[in-house]
């Protein structure tokens, strides 16, 4: 660093501020959180996570309805987006020809950067509707002895919200698990093509299971956008924290108490409250973003390692 | 097989379309001229635009921008030029992290920062929150642009007797500024359609909101409180302000992936 000369030395020191600062409000960040959700987590300590009452007037706060939510909407999410995300992911890197797959990608490119109260917009009108009317109607008679589909078609609801977040993950599924697949060195493939496999032998035998980790992290990334995701969860999951079997009935998630009470909350214990669901919120996207990570960049190396060997 | 993968494509894809066509077929008989330049109607009252909603997400994203941009890129350039290899670590985890913060806590995160001291909502919280979104992703793109520029670049204007403060800001910037200016684009146009870290910081606000220091409305903010209102004139109203929101992340979202594959400069051996 010695050979920087002294306009270098000032240039230095200011981008040398602005990058610190990155990791300085991370840190505030976390730290808020913390500090901002003391008295209930002094108050409530663990039993926060096990309790079902949220009770402002009483002032008894349980997370569990709100963490229960939020876990099963993104259950139903990924159930619904990660074969069809992986699918459409497949065709584009492996069997589509390099132009219709590029053409197609843009399209993803464009629907990831759609924002979430569109879709709830859309969920609102369209989702909800089409659920009371023809959806949830039609999965009482077929499958209405699974106590995960009865009771009465509100159209809101857990099966709804999943369904809208299951739209909005999938172009993150298929993007990185596109680009994980590209990854994949030729010559697996062509050594598969050389033995006798088929095109879709080959996709599915050896350049899908070469890739499994990194498309495990695609999931893990859409599954930490889903558990975050606040507009459109809010406006179709029906607001109402309860436990339930069933997935029509209507619930609550972490992000969208906090949407709808944050404003309205009276005295430091509620708000505080509040603040704690979005520590939790914070920790669990957190952990899930960090095992993805790993997972994609040990495909991506593994891949790359063996292209060159 | 192979078909059933092709269907997964198509019917992703096909959602784009689906989204475009609803917003442009009950967005597009609802706007209006009174849209850009009303004030929202009084409560009970048909009519009225969305005028303050537009002139706030505006002002939001200005506040945005001055925030996330500068230390973003500046941020960058010392990732890319001056750090070793822990510092340039800490700074990229740090990144990431903060990019995968669901935006509802950004949205805490700026309330107790700029809303809770203050005991008021205002414009410059809003911005800070929408501003703390745009920094991670305007770093990390910037710097993996700034790092695609051609070594042989760097060493010229070096070998030439230019000092490093100086090749930056005459060669390598230069050199990368159309990636630099895509990913400023991608990032403004992520944070134009956020709301959730609005609700409580910006607020919302259904007349003119002068200076930067009251709540102020936005698009995003709007199209959430009508849609869930239950009048049918407030559901026409989102509509369009849905249609003229998404019109404008898709049209950024074009223009900066245009701009990128114009060129640039590509690394060569």
């Amino acid at each position: 660093m010695s050979r920087l000369r002294e306009g270098d030395e000032i240039v230095r020191m200011i981008t040398f501020l602005f990058a610190a600062s990155v990791v300085l409000v991370t840190l505030l960040l976390v730290f808020e959180l913390w500090t901002g959700s003391t008295l209930p987590r002094h108050k409530f300590g663990l039993d926060f996570f096990v309790t079902r009452v949220w009770d402002p007037i009483a002032g008894d706060f349980g997370a569990l309805p709100f963490i229960y939510g939020t876990l099963v909407t993104a259950a139903v999410s990924l159930i619904i987006a990660v074969p069809l995300g992986i699918g459409a992911a497949i065709f584009l890197a492996e069997l589509a020809p390099a132009r219709v797959s590029d053409i197609l990608e843009f399209f993803i490119d464009l629907l990831a950067a759609v924002p979430s109260v569109i879709y709830g917009l859309l969920g609102v009108f369209i989702v909800v509707p089409l659920m009371r009317e023809y959806i949830q109607p039609g999965l009482k008679k077929s499958l209405g002895f699974l106590p995960l589909f009865q009771g009465p078609a509100y159209g809101v609801g857990f099966l709804t919200a999943g369904i809208v977040l299951a739209i909005m993950v999938i172009p993150y599924i298929i993007s990185v698990s596109r680009e994980v697949l590209l990854s994949v060195p030729r010559d697996q493939r062509e050594a598969a093509l050389a033995l006798g496999a088929t095109r879709w032998e080959s996709t599915w035998k050896v350049v899908v299971p070469f890739a499994r980790t990194g498309i495990m992290g695609s999931i893990f990334l859409a599954l930490a956008r889903a558990l975050g995701e606040t507009m459109a969860v809010t406006m179709v999951i029906g607001n109402t924290p309860t436990i339930s079997a069933s997935l029509f009935s209507p619930g609550y998630s972490i992000a969208a108490v906090i949407a709808n009470e944050f404003t309205e909350a009276t005295g430091d214990l509620y708000l505080q409250s509040l603040i704690e669901l979005g520590l939790v919120l914070f920790l669990l996207t957190f952990i899930l973003n960090g095992l993805a990570r790993l997972l994609i960049v040990a495909t991506s190396q593994r891949g790359s390692g063996m292209g060159q060997a | 097989m192979l078909t059933l993968t092709g269907i997964c494509a198509v019917v992703a894809v096909a959602v784009l379309f689906f989204i475009l066509g609803y917003l442009v077929y009950h967005g597009g008989t609802s706007i209006s001229w009174n849209f850009f330049t009303k004030l929202p109607a009084p409560v009970g009252e048909t009519g009225g635009g969305m005028a303050n909603a537009i002139v706030g997400s505006a002002k939001l994203l200005l506040l945005a921008a001055l925030i996330g941009v500068p230390v973003g890129f500046l941020g960058a350039i010392y990732l890319a030029e001056f750090s070793g290899t822990t510092l340039a670590f800490v700074v990229r985890y740090a990144a990431d992290l903060l990019n995968g913060v669901p935006s509802i806590v950004i949205g805490i995160f700026a309330y107790s920062l700029a809303v809770l001291p203050f005991k008021h909502f205002s414009a410059l919280a809003g911005g800070l929150a929408l501003g703390l979104m745009m920094i991670p992703i305007t770093l990390r793109s910037t710097e993996e642009f700034l790092r695609a520029v051609p070594r042989a670049l760097r060493e010229g204007a070096m070998a030439l007797g230019a000092s490093k403060a100086r090749t930056i800001a005459t060669v390598i910037v230069p050199a990368a500024y159309r990636g630099i200016l895509t990913a400023v684009l991608l990032a403004f146009a992520r944070v134009a359609g956020e709301t959730a870290p609005l609700l409580f910081t910006a607020f919302g606000n259904r007349f003119w909101s002068p200076g930067w220091n009251q709540p102020i409305a936005s698009l995003p903010v709007m199209i959430f409180t009508y849609a869930i209102a239950p009048y049918e004139d407030w559901h026409r109203q989102a509509w369009a302000a849905g249609l003229v929101l998404l019109g404008l992340i898709l049209v950024i979202n074009i223009l900066a992936r245009a701009i990128l594959s114009r060129g640039i400069a590509v690394p060569r051996s």
